[in-house]
């Protein structure tokens, strides 16, 4: 069998590509919270379970509101993921699903077990028996932790293609084990996304308590509420520093490209520099601030050690450098204020054994909410940009996955309405959810009609 | 005729996917169709409420259905996929913003404050519930009418699902939607002792159910001036079987409505549906797509083995769990709330100031080897055994700080 599919002429390359980067931008936050935010939920029922303290079962109670409201966003965001594989990808698709396919296979059941489990934990609150109701809550943080495996193991098969050959366009002798679970770059981005997920929840959450703080409410409530996500955060946060160090190792030595477009190295050099801030342009960084041979301390422990430039590599297998290298540093700036962030908490709360008390913490805390997203969006510009013009690395390009189909930025226009109408309805919930009365925290369904009314 | 091997297993399971979500989600769908129906007043109030609460809990997981069967599909037969997809981007893509619409309304149901909100929650759920379905049941008109043929978007983005079969399709999964929803939404307002809800559905269910069948009819009509391929073979053995199988169970569940046998009526309802996901799959087989067999479209014997063991070993962690959900929720289990205790406190590590302050040292020295194996480290193990370091320092953290602050 020949290939179906080969390159196409799509005059909207660039718009399937920002479509699906807007589509994965909206709903990769709400994973984020999928993944960490029933930990902390379930942190809270368990202290509730533990001291009979209903402070702690009316915080479980209003979480778990937000919970599923974002996991509803966050299912429907990623079911139009996975409807754009194939509607913008076909190319991709068609030549290499049996590859990568089994990944999604598996993701899928991680997702129905949330599913089931989402569905009990919510509407078991007050009619299961406590400890069914807190053991119910387990399978959502598995499956969130076996979910963000499955869909990696497809995105690092996707930077480090392997388990299969490709003949005339036909993949065979496909090995679908090799190819998700064999590659190297699965372990350190799942540790990095994971971590992520803990630390954007962890600093969204308790910014917005942070910002009450200010505000003048401020009592034993907001304190315990602001500190479980706080404290997973801040332990988080210097962790994923030294994971990002090893992951930028590993892409410098397995996509020399992309270091390259990260750290705007133009031609092949020795000993190469680190440069902080600039614009990339014509093979140098213009405007920033140099450290003399710290990039190639950084990527090879070695001073002396050659860095490869982009002018390794044909213009046309160059990702675009400035997007890369803006949105990496952009990554770094704001993951190292947070470790700052998290380290001037971590000292508070272990050498003076409380929480810190000046204004200043909890501005800056307000800031590292939104930051924290805007880092992780970043993160994954520089490795989803940072890997083009490839969509399978240096196997598949971008034009040849592309769909033929016309229209694309009708869809595009479309798509990008009803987002926008989706992250102000999800404002609108999380508003309204904070601004609930206390007492009707405990309720869980405010407006549950009693049987038989 | 039905040889079933390894390379149509797959299928076999998607197919079986694709029944449980037109039953499962279609119901789902039809509680928003009659949240649209409802109108004004405090009867139409009602029906909304309970429509609402009826499906809250299930239709994440009745959801799933969906990307079970896109995901079993693309991984095992990849070109059919890629070319369905490709064609059907405009079906899929007005599918997928019902899809969104309806997600949303749940999300924003779960902050809204009195009837008038819902009200207006419900019309987008409603909006949501009449697009999903109509775009998906006309994307399966299109396979079955043989207007998506293989290729990067071959067939025509319109035409291929805009024609008199799709439409007969479309409107065919409205109205079995709406009356497998009235079927459940009867059984369950009975379980809850509300009289006036299930009668209210039951009606409902006798008009939809009577609807559907005159529906299936002219469809049948339609189908055969369109697509007589198709035509013909759902009127020859095997598939006619399945067909009369799906007449049979829609006409028992309409008598077993009028006789108010609301939980037999359940199960014969989805049975009718989903035989006739079984009696297309019968006559398109062993046509995937035109000139794509299944056996031509299907993945490398090997990939197609791990995918069959894959789906097992899921199954038998899902199906388990589904069990515990669905029983749960046709027991009334999540109908009355009850506040309970949390039973005896659990006595958990009292933790004095030294032991916070031993595993606060634990911690930092975890951290300590972590960095320096994952930063110095040059290969798998170091960096697996920094990594397992790391996390102990984070669970140790944890445990060091987890007592409350008793003073700011």
């Amino acid at each position: 069998m020949s290939a179906t599919f080969g390159p196409v002429q799509q005059a909207y390359l660039l718009e399937a590509r920002q479509m699906q980067a807007l589509s994965f931008a909206v709903h990769i936050p709400l994973v984020c919270f999928g993944i960490a935010f029933p930990a902390m939920v379930l942190r809270a029922e368990w202290l509730w379970m533990r001291t009979g303290d209903e402070l702690y079962r009316v915080l479980a109670q209003r979480w778990t509101k937000v919970m599923v409201a974002l996991f509803a966003c966050g299912v429907v965001t990623g079911t139009i993921l996975s409807f754009e594989m194939g509607l913008l990808w076909p190319g991709f698709m068609g030549t290499f699903g049996a590859v990568f396919g089994l990944g999604f296979a598996l993701e899928g059941f991680s997702f129905f077990v949330e599913a089931i489990f989402i569905g009990i934990y919510v509407y078991g609150w007050n009619r299961m028996s406590p400890r069914a109701h807190f053991a119910s809550g387990f399978p959502i943080v598995a499956a969130g932790m076996t979910g963000s495996l499955f869909v990696l193991a497809v995105n690092s098969w996707m930077n480090d293609p392997g388990g299969f050959t490709l003949r005339d366009g036909v993949v065979t002798d496909v090995r679908p084990l090799r190819a998700l679970f064999g590659n190297g770059h699965l372990g350190y981005e799942l540790v990095h996304m994971y971590l992520a997920g803990f630390i954007v929840t962890g600093f969204l959450v308790s910014a917005a308590y942070a910002v009450g703080r200010l505000r003048g409410h401020w009592g034993r409530y907001e304190r315990i509420a602001l500190t479980i996500p706080l404290t997973v955060a801040a332990l988080a946060a210097p962790v994923q520093l030294l994971v990002g160090d090893w992951a930028a190792r590993e892409v410098a030595k397995t996509q020399p490209t992309k270091l390259a477009a990260l750290e705007g190295v133009g031609h092949t050099e020795r000993g190469a520099a680190l440069h902080l801030g600039g614009w990339y342009r014509d093979g140098h960084v213009e405007f920033g601030i140099p450290i003399p041979k710290g990039l190639s301390l950084l990527a090879f422990h070695d001073p002396d050690a050659e860095v490869q430039g982009l002018d390794a590599v044909a213009a046309a297998d160059r990702p675009p450098v400035n997007v890369v290298r803006i949105a990496f540093q952009v990554m770094v700036s704001i993951g190292t204020f947070l470790a700052a962030l998290s380290a001037w908490y971590l000292f508070a709360r272990t050498r003076r054994r409380r929480v810190p008390s000046g204004r200043w913490f909890y501005r800056l805390l307000v800031l590292a909410g939104p930051a924290s997203l805007v880092a992780l969006i970043s993160g994954w510009v520089t490795t989803e940009v940072g890997r083009q013009p490839w969509v399978v690395y240096q196997v598949m390009r971008t034009t040849e996955a592309v769909t033929a189909a016309d229209g694309i930025p009708v869809g595009y226009a479309t798509m990008a309405a009803f987002y926008a109408c989706l992250v102000v309805a999800v404002a609108w919930i999380l508003r309204r959810l904070a601004h609930a009365p206390m007492a009707a925290g405990a309720e869980p369904e405010p407006e549950h009609r009693p049987a038989g009314s | 005729m039905l040889g079933i091997g390894l390379p149509e297993l797959p299928l076999f399971f998607a197919l079986q996917g694709v029944a449980l979500y037109a039953v499962l989600a279609g119901a789902d769908f039809g509680a928003g169709i009659w949240q649209l129906l409802a109108g004004r007043g405090e009867q139409a109030r009602r029906i909304r409420e309970h429509a609402h609460h009826s499906m809250a809990p299930v239709w994440e997981a009745n959801h799933v259905w969906l990307i079970f069967v896109l995901v079993v599909v693309w991984t095992g037969y990849p070109v059919a996929f890629a070319s369905m997809a490709s064609t059907l981007a405009v079906a899929l893509t007005a599918a997928g913003l019902g899809i969104i619409l309806r997600g949303v309304a749940y999300a924003l149901r779960s902050a809204s404050r009195g009837p008038a909100e819902a009200r207006a929650i419900d019309t987008l759920t409603a909006v949501g519930s009449l697009l999903a379905p109509f775009a998906l049941a006309a994307a399966a008109g299109a396979i079955a009418s043989r207007r998506v043929p293989v290729g990067n978007a071959a067939g025509d983005l319109w035409s291929s699902w805009l024609n008199p079969t799709s439409l007969m399709a479309g409107v065919l999964a409205l109205l079995s939607s709406a009356y497998l929803a009235a079927v459940y939404l009867a059984a369950d307002a009975r379980r809850e002792g509300d009289a006036e809800m299930a009668e209210a559905f039951r009606s409902r269910a006798l008009v939809t159910g009577s609807l559907a069948g005159v529906a299936a009819i002219a469809g049948a009509v339609v189908v055969r001036a369109d697509a007589r391929w198709i035509f013909d073979r759902l009127v020859d053995t095997p598939a006619v079987l399945s067909v009369g199988l799906s007449l049979l169970a829609g006409a028992a569940t309409i008598a077993l409505v009028v006789r108010r046998r609301l939980d037999a009526a359940r199960v014969s309802a989805a049975v009718a549906v989903a035989a006739v996901v079984g009696g297309w799959a019968l006559a398109q087989s062993p046509l995937l797509l035109p000139g794509l067999t299944v056996r031509e479209a299907a993945a490398p014997d090997n990939v197609m083995a791990l995918l069959v063991i894959s789906i097992l070993a899921g199954g038998l962690i899902l199906f388990p769990s589904l069990a515990l959900l669905f029983r749960l929720v046709l027991r009334g289990s999540f109908d009355a709330e009850q506040v309970l205790a949390p039973g005896a406190p659990v006595p958990g590590p009292t933790q004095g100031i030294a032991a916070a302050l031993t595993a606060t040292r634990i911690a930092g020295a975890c951290f300590v080897v972590g960095a320096t194996l994952l930063v110095l480290g040059d290969s798998a193990w170091p960096h697996a055994a920094g990594v397992a370091a790391l996390a102990a320092f984070v669970v140790l953290g944890l445990s060091a700080l987890a007592g409350e602050d008793s003073r700011e």
